[in-house]
């Protein structure tokens, strides 16, 4: 599954693990490259990602409901009380997901097209419920982040590095949702919680004395 | 290829205000650490290392679970990484418990929580709790179980050591709601205005004094804890429902038992009794008991009014002349005073006689009286009687010294549950042992 082009910057081999992937970064000189069918443009520079302390890595391999995935790409966002990571998970069967992992605090999730308007950035309120599939989830926080770093393949462009709005969504059978303000109309993402044995996840990071 | 091959490293720092040692056990999860020193807080995740806050250090705590200790708890390693004491204030009287902060780097953070000797397992909740009421209380419904509401209180954090993966300040204040249901606890703390749920899980000193591989034995638990499983839980209904079954064997066995019992009428005579001197004894006819070794009653019925009659009565077998002698006082007083109308005794009376054989019997019957000892007293009344003997009675008195066996036990476990949860709800706002007028706080409980 792996497409091969060379790097505009530096001309080193840029593989593909995932084909529908839109951007991925040079290993080489971190060049931030957006793939147009088989050209790759640069479109900035990789700052070094903070540090964190998530056990997943990319190429982390696991399984959610029965269909394998692997990890191949990252989104690191930063709010006013630490950060998270959303991990990129390519699955078997060619979708594509999101593991976010806040403090060891594990959710997955899918991108989703709503058939009504979701409330704007400025109308969501904490305590307001979202119908989706029947089910009523309850928007527990809203939240104000940034972009602060990414790796690896992703499905879109990441490269405003403001602050959006994002709001989280709950249910009380540990459905979970997240309603993503960084576009307009903004994205939704529905998925639930899992716990960390659930998806029984390989070749993860290592810490010492662990 | 992007992956990492070097383990993640623990990180240690110096201290910015005493220069001390700070050790990380959280890595860069932790977004407070307390050097124990000078009992300051730093940020960790700022590379100045910014001062959070220093306390006062006269309130320092020794934990029970030394920091650094690692546990194979609930299926999994974890290290104890920070602690904290959190104080609330009931009408003056400040009550703390411990919370231990645990860590491993896959599977996250959860707590344990000590007060009073009693533990809990607390892990953030998964899902959203629904706010819910049973009869007069709040409550929450979560994954099938209903936890009623017990305390609505204002934890202070009054010490802190080790790190956090949040800010943590002394002092700070947060609004806790706990919800019960033992052995569970669902707890919604409010902080910036969200509701951050956990849910607990009671556990004993033991299991984490060998999780943990402490010294000496965990504190002893005192009284009972908010969601500490009852000793008696179930125990009620169990009782009952057995009661209730051998209530139905005695029933049935107590039904057999008396229709089994021939109970048939063997003889019966109405005599007439005059009080008049000298010996007054007669013997019946003859009659047939059946055979086996049963019971025989001889009942005698009388209409005596405001007066005493005493019965010599011998149950004689006419072939070997073996006698039964028993005696019977029969008597029946009545009358009115100032209480209202009253009587006494009763104009009948029955013997049993166990176990005779059968045979042609009679019996032997002498009536006494009071005779009158003047000419001048009213002329004694005689009375008049039945008598009546009855072969195979049902003697049921065995049975109802069974039935206290059988019903005591379910009503001793139900009074003993019920004083087990009455002990539960009288630390909750819903004690109904509350004054409203608590003048001083000097009345001990109990």
């Amino acid at each position: 599954m792996s497409v091969a082009a060379n790097c505009p910057t530096c001309g080193a081999p840029v593989t593909f693990m995932w084909s529908s992937a839109v951007q991925t970064a040079c290993q080489y000189c971190k060049a931030i490259l957006v793939r147009h069918d088989v050209d790759l443009e640069k479109v900035g520079e990789v700052a070094d990602l903070p540090q964190d302390a998530s056990p997943i890595q990319i190429l982390t391999e696991g399984i959610f409901d029965n269909h394998r995935f692997m990890v191949v790409g990252r989104i690191v966002y930063q709010w006013e009380q630490g950060s998270w990571n959303e991990w990129h998970l390519a699955f078997d069967n060619g979708g594509s997901g999101w593991l976010s992992d806040a403090q060891a605090e594990y959710a997955v999730s899918f991108q989703v097209y709503p058939q009504t308007a979701l409330p704007s950035a400025d109308a969501i309120r904490r305590g307001m419920t979202i119908q989706w599939q029947g089910q009523n989830y309850v928007v527990t926080h809203r939240t104000r982040a940034a972009y602060v770093g990414f790796e690896g393949e992703l499905p879109f462009r990441t490269t405003d590095r403001t602050e959006m709005v994002f709001a989280d969504l709950r249910t009380p059978d540990a459905r979970f949702g997240t309603i993503d303000y960084s576009e307009d109309p903004p994205l939704l993402f529905m998925g639930r919680q899992v716990d960390f044995d659930e998806l029984k996840l390989r070749n993860l990071r290592m810490f010492e004395g662990w | 290829m992007a992956a990492t091959p070097q383990p993640v490293r623990a990180r240690s720092l110096s201290c910015p205000n005493c220069g001390g040692l700070i050790e990380l056990r959280g890595f860069e999860h932790s977004r407070s650490a307390v050097c124990v020193q000078c009992c300051t807080i730093i940020d960790p995740s700022t590379p100045e290392l910014t001062i959070l806050q220093k306390f006062d250090q006269k309130l320092r705590v020794r934990p029970l679970i030394p920091l650094g200790t690692r546990g194979n708890w609930q299926g999994a390693p974890y290290e104890a990484i920070g602690f904290q004491v959190r104080c609330i204030n009931v009408d003056g009287v400040e009550y703390c418990w411990h919370e231990y902060l645990l860590f491993n780097p896959y599977k996250g953070f959860r707590y344990l929580t000590q007060y009073d000797g009693h533990w809990n397992d607390v892990q953030t909740v998964r899902g959203l709790p629904t706010f819910t009421r049973v009869g007069d209380h709040k409550a929450v419904e979560f994954a099938g179980l209903t936890y009623k509401h017990f305390q609505n209180a204002e934890a202070a954090t009054k010490f802190v050591m080790g790190e956090f993966p949040w800010a943590v300040r002394v002092g700070e204040r947060n609004i806790v709601d706990d919800y019960v249901a033992p052995p569970y606890s669902i707890s919604a703390e409010m902080a910036d205005g969200e509701i951050n749920w956990s849910r607990g899980e009671y556990v004993t000193g033991t299991q984490i004094w060998q999780a943990f591989k402490l010294n000496n034995a965990p504190p002893a638990a005192h009284g009972v804890y908010s969601n500490q499983p009852s000793p008696y839980a179930g125990k009620p209904g169990r009782a009952w429902r057995t009661a209730l079954l051998l209530l139905c064997v005695w029933a049935a066995m107590l039904f057999f038992f008396v229709i089994g019992a021939s109970n048939r009428e063997v003889f019966s005579a109405n005599h007439h009794f005059s009080p008049t001197p000298g010996e007054q004894s007669f013997v019946t006819p003859v009659f047939e008991l059946g055979s086996g070794a049963k019971n025989v009653e001889v009942e005698l019925k009388t209409d005596l009014d405001n007066n005493w009659a005493y019965f010599n009565l011998a149950l004689i077998n006419e072939s070997t002349g073996q006698g039964y002698d028993f005696g019977r006082e029969v008597s029946y007083y009545h009358g009115v005073d100032s209480d209202g109308s009253w009587s006494e005794g009763s104009r009948s009376d029955s013997a049993t006689i166990p176990r005779v054989p059968g045979g042609r019997y009679y019996l032997r019957i002498e009536p006494e009286m009071e005779t009158p000892t003047s000419g001048f007293s009213q002329a004694p009344r005689g009375f008049n009687y039945t008598v009546a003997v009855r072969r195979d009675v049902p003697t049921t008195w065995l049975f109802w010294i069974v039935l206290p066996f059988l019903i005591v036990p379910p009503i001793i476990t139900s009074i003993r549950a019920a004083a087990f949860e009455g002990q539960r709800w009288m630390e909750s706002d819903y004690s109904s042992t509350e004054s409203d007028d608590s003048s001083t706080g000097d009345d001990d409980d109990e």
